[in-house]
């Protein structure tokens, strides 16, 4: 038998943390936000259980200005792997109407997001959730622990964290207390791709190249995905091939032009911007990778 | 790497990133000896950077560079500077990055603070050490101190990076000089496997390339001896597996899940479940995509056995003919890592494998200087400090020596009220066989002796403060008691320390051992069908839970004597308040020695709103609602 490569030794860590967090827990759910991650995170937790069904619920803290493409892929996830789904939208983000024109991305996020995912997990009671983040996108995930306790008001300590030693874990806390766990610590961008395409995983089709129609915007193109988009002055919406490397809100989730309309191409694209960026031509600014971060603080 | 994406450019591509294997190691040594640059080459080198992650060192490096026009590559790790302006510890980050034949992972442990528990942990998980030596300086203590923790850890296979060797001269003797002295240290630690390299992180001498400087080193350079290492498989040994999950869908299917930590395993397999015994044969390996014909160390799997036995979560699954060790008593290591100290025979939790388990410490039979390696006497261990001790635990568990398994072998220490991990440690061996002890089975039980006496037996635990009136209301409520009947007895805090607690004094570790001892006498009381009284200080929260665990639930009948230090210290029945102000006293509770105030105790007696005998009254009903003592009418 050949010895496991590194795909193979980051699933079987994933597998072994999302049993070691269920047996710990009494109430866990896992977060899902429909991105390429949580589709691994999810397609990970499916063999972990096989043939039970993962025994958690799926969490989509909604802000409702997500791609509709994400919606079917969240409904079409949902029937397939027989979990319930959970879509928590926050009753008073909806009440005063909060949409990332009118009130800026961060009191969106913030609102939407940050708030509404503390309500659900309330609501519910969950003592456990997972989430798909990973320690390459920042530097201070680099230091979060797999299993990371949050107080009873959600915080974390990011100065008093338990040491994680081998693999074992310590999940242990009183009552109103939580711990967030993240299977995928470990893993890189380019692991979550090629684990995606080697195990053929089903991701919104937003991540490939096609014709969509978008404006340019602060210097990156902003899909226009329904008609509450409002256009400014001088803005005219005009079909060009785009993708999205991460993907939240639309109209805050900026695309790149690229004709990476399969898997393979999409990787190749990745692995060839970064060696050219070595060669120091001009970066051209991500909002991509801004989005993620918002989403780092947003949820976590 | 596909440059261009045509189907077949991208599978070879893709297989070739497929078979990729993954090596975890660490990183020894200060900032002052190139560490950070080091790390931030290799993440070059191999291509690793993100396209925002470069230009924001191109930025740093103009401005805070001390580099000139080059790059700083240690700038790439010192967000640590940002960290430390946001408050945040610096202990263990994990780095990433891949070159065409393996993906690594790098636990980086900045810093001089907290070192011993931040290496523990980052080489807790490592298969390989890179030692930074500064070609300049030698080996120093720091680097004895980097070999011990990475030998204690049970890593074989160090590289010696001997950095700055463009600071003398790429001199060749210097280089073999230090490579010959640590050669003989690491031989004497264990560690099996050193290559040195001779290195200059800063201009890339010898990191990817061979460097034209050290035309007399005929080894490979840093990236491509990692890329090459032989990792010491660990399906070599026995099959090991602990179940975390019992997989139970429906009433046809039942499964057991968990990572494979020693071995293989095939279909047909005779195993032995411990701590059962019992045995069995692997009826399937099941896979989401088919099932599986082998499954080896590593792997996290879900397999059926072909007879139906009871098994559940922290189970292990061992080969027959070479089972894992069981037993309740070990000899370990430990490493202690939370500010207040261990303290020998407090009740903590320990985590092993899939079990988590109460457990007890002995008092360290020596505490290792990791500077010089000697052997010291101590009665603790402080944060930091590596001893070894005894290991109790509440039942026996299947175990490995460390050495023979890190996963079977190693485990964690749980701080039963903080839920904190305080310490971890490495089993050596068991003391004795656990199945050599069994409890003496007797004939006239508890039950019948309840049914003698006419009431059931109970703990009342009194805990307050010195002068709080525990004492008085306690001889109130025994006397009551017999006036009624029951059969009772006082054990007072005074009284004992005469006899069976005389030889222990005021220290924390002592009052811990005197708490325990009483609560083993009142345990044996209650067996005997005692109602019996206990007046202690007792003033912290896990040893008052040590002496409740030690009874059955609904035994223990907690009460605090609550009365404010304000008044106990006018009060000063025994003038003890006024030695302890005077320093005449060390180590007293309220005054120098902290008490625990109860959290939720069975009762709270505030001392200023009734009087002793209404207090004792208060107490017999509570036993009387509990049906400790049938009411009287």
């Amino acid at each position: 038998m050949p010895a496991l490569t590194h795909l193979q030794r980051l699933e079987a860590e994933s597998i072994d943390i999302l049993r070691e967090a269920v047996a710990e827990s009494e109430r866990p759910v896992m977060l899902y936000s429909i991105g390429k991650d949580s589709s691994v995170m999810l397609h990970l937790a499916r063999k972990a259980f096989f043939p039970a069904r993962p025994p958690f619920p799926l969490l989509h803290v909604d802000t409702t200005w997500k791609f509709r493409a994400m919606y079917d892929l969240r409904d079409r996830m949902a029937r397939e792997s027989g979990l319930e789904l959970l879509v928590h939208r926050n009753p008073e983000a909806e009440r005063l109407g909060i949409n990332p024109f009118d009130h800026g991305s961060a009191r969106h996020t913030d609102l939407w997001k940050t708030q509404g995912l503390k309500q659900a997990l309330d609501a519910h009671g969950f003592d456990l959730a997972f989430g798909g983040a990973r320690r390459d996108e920042e530097k201070s995930r680099a230091k979060e622990r797999v299993f990371s306790f949050r107080s009873a008001q959600h915080q974390w300590d990011p100065r008093n964290q338990r040491p994680e030693l081998w693999r074992l874990y310590n999940a242990r806390k009183h009552a109103g207390e939580s711990i967030r766990v993240f299977p995928l610590s470990n893993w890189t961008e380019l692991d979550v791709w090629q684990y995606i395409f080697s195990e053929k995983i089903p991701i919104v089709p937003l991540y490939l190249a096609a014709e969509r129609e978008v404006v340019r915007r602060d210097g990156t193109w902003i899909m226009v995905d329904d008609e509450r988009f409002r256009l400014r002055e001088g803005e005219h919406p005009e079909r060009r091939r785009v993708r999205f490397r991460t993907l939240g809100c639309y109209p805050l989730s900026g695309a790149i032009e690229s004709d990476a309309d399969t898997l393979p191409a999409i990787i190749g694209e990745m692995v060839r911007a970064r060696t050219s960026e070595r060669q120091g031509r001009l970066i051209d600014n991500d909002a991509g990778a801004s989005m993620e971060k918002k989403k780092a603080e947003g949820y976590f | 790497m596909a440059t261009d994406d045509s189907t077949a450019a991208f599978d070879a591509w893709l297989a070739a990133q497929q078979r990729k294997d993954l090596l975890r190691f660490i990183t020894c040594g200060s900032v002052d000896d190139g560490k950070s640059t080091l790390i931030g080459r290799m993440l070059h080198e191999s291509k690793s950077l993100l396209d925002d992650q470069l230009a924001a060192l191109e930025g740093d490096s103009r401005r805070f560079g001390t580099q000139g026009e080059a790059l700083d590559f240690a700038l790439l790790l010192d967000g640590l500077a940002a960290e430390r302006e946001q408050g945040i510890t610096i202990d263990v980050a994990y780095r990433f990055f891949a070159t065409e034949r393996r993906t690594f992972i790098v636990a980086d442990t900045p810093g001089h603070e907290q070192y011993t528990r931040n290496m523990v942990t980052g080489a807790s998980t490592a298969d390989l050490a890179v030692i930074l030596v500064d070609a300049r300086k030698g080996l120093l203590t720091q680097t004895r101190r980097h070999s011990y923790l990475v030998s204690l850890l049970g890593i074989r296979d160090v590289v010696l990076a001997v950095n700055k060797l463009d600071l003398v001269d790429w001199s060749r003797e210097r280089f073999e000089a230090i490579e010959h002295d640590y050669q003989d240290f690491a031989a004497r630690l264990g560690i099996e496997r050193v290559v040195a390299i001779p290195l200059s992180a800063l201009h890339g001498d010898n990191l990817a390339e061979a460097s034209a400087h050290t035309p007399w080193y005929e080894g490979p350079p840093l990236l491509r001896h990692l890329e090459h290492v032989a990792i010491a498989p660990r399906s070599e040994g026995p099959l090991r597996m602990p179940v975390q999950w019992v997989n139970r869908p429906n009433h046809e299917f039942r499964g057991y899940s968990g990572r494979l930590l020693g071995g293989r395993v095939r279909p047909g397999d005779a195993v032995r479940v411990l701590p059962s015994g019992r045995q069995s044969t692997v009826a399937r390996i099941v896979g989401y995509d088919g099932d599986l014909a082998e499954a080896q160390a590593g792997q996290s799997i879900t397999l059926t056995l072909a007879d139906e036995i009871d098994i559940s979560r922290g189970d292990v699954l061992c080969a027959t003919d070479d089972p894992a060790g069981l037993a309740d008593q070990f000899e370990a290591t430990l490493v202690w890592m939370a500010d207040e100290p261990m303290l020998p025979g407090r009740p903590y939790l320990v985590k092993l494998g899939a079990t988590t388990i109460g457990a007890s410490i002995g008092q360290p039979k020596y505490v290792v200087d990791v500077n010089s390696l000697d052997h010291l006497a101590g009665k603790t261990l402080e944060l930091n400090e590596i001893g070894v001790c005894n290991l109790t635990l509440d039942r026996a568990v299947a175990f490995d020596a460390y050495t023979d398994n890190r996963d079977m072998g190693s485990f964690i220490v749980i701080d039963r009220y903080s839920n904190q991990t305080i310490g971890a440690g490495m089993l050596h061996f068991a003391l004795r066989r656990s199945q050599n002890i069994h409890w003496q089975a007797v004939e006239v039980d508890k039950q019948a002796r309840i049914r003698q006496n006419g009431h059931r037996p109970c703990v009342l635990w009194f805990t307050g403060l010195s002068g709080s009136g525990k004492s008085t209301i306690a001889n109130i409520v025994e006397r009551k008691l017999h006036a009624r009947g029951a059969r009772t007895y006082l054990l007072d805090g005074d009284n004992v320390r005469h006899g069976l607690s005389k030889d222990l004094g005021f220290t924390d570790a002592d009052r811990v051992e005197n708490i325990r001892r009483i609560g083993e006498v009142a345990r044996l009381m209650v067996d005997a069908g005692l109602i019996v009284l206990t007046a202690f200080i007792s003033p912290f929260r896990s040893e008052r839970r040590l002496a409740r665990s030690m009874v059955e639930a609904g035994e223990f009948i907690e009460i605090h004597v609550d009365t404010p230090l304000d008044i106990v210290e006018k009060r000063d029945p025994k003038g003890l308040y006024r030695k302890a102000r005077s320093g005449e006293l060390r180590n007293f509770t309220g005054i120098d020695s902290p008490y625990e105030v109860p959290e939720s105790p069975e009762l709270r007696i505030d001392t200023l709103e009734c009087d002793a005998d209404a207090a004792a009254d208060r107490i017999i009903a509570c036993l009387e609602q509990d049906r400790v003592l049938a009411r009287e009418d």
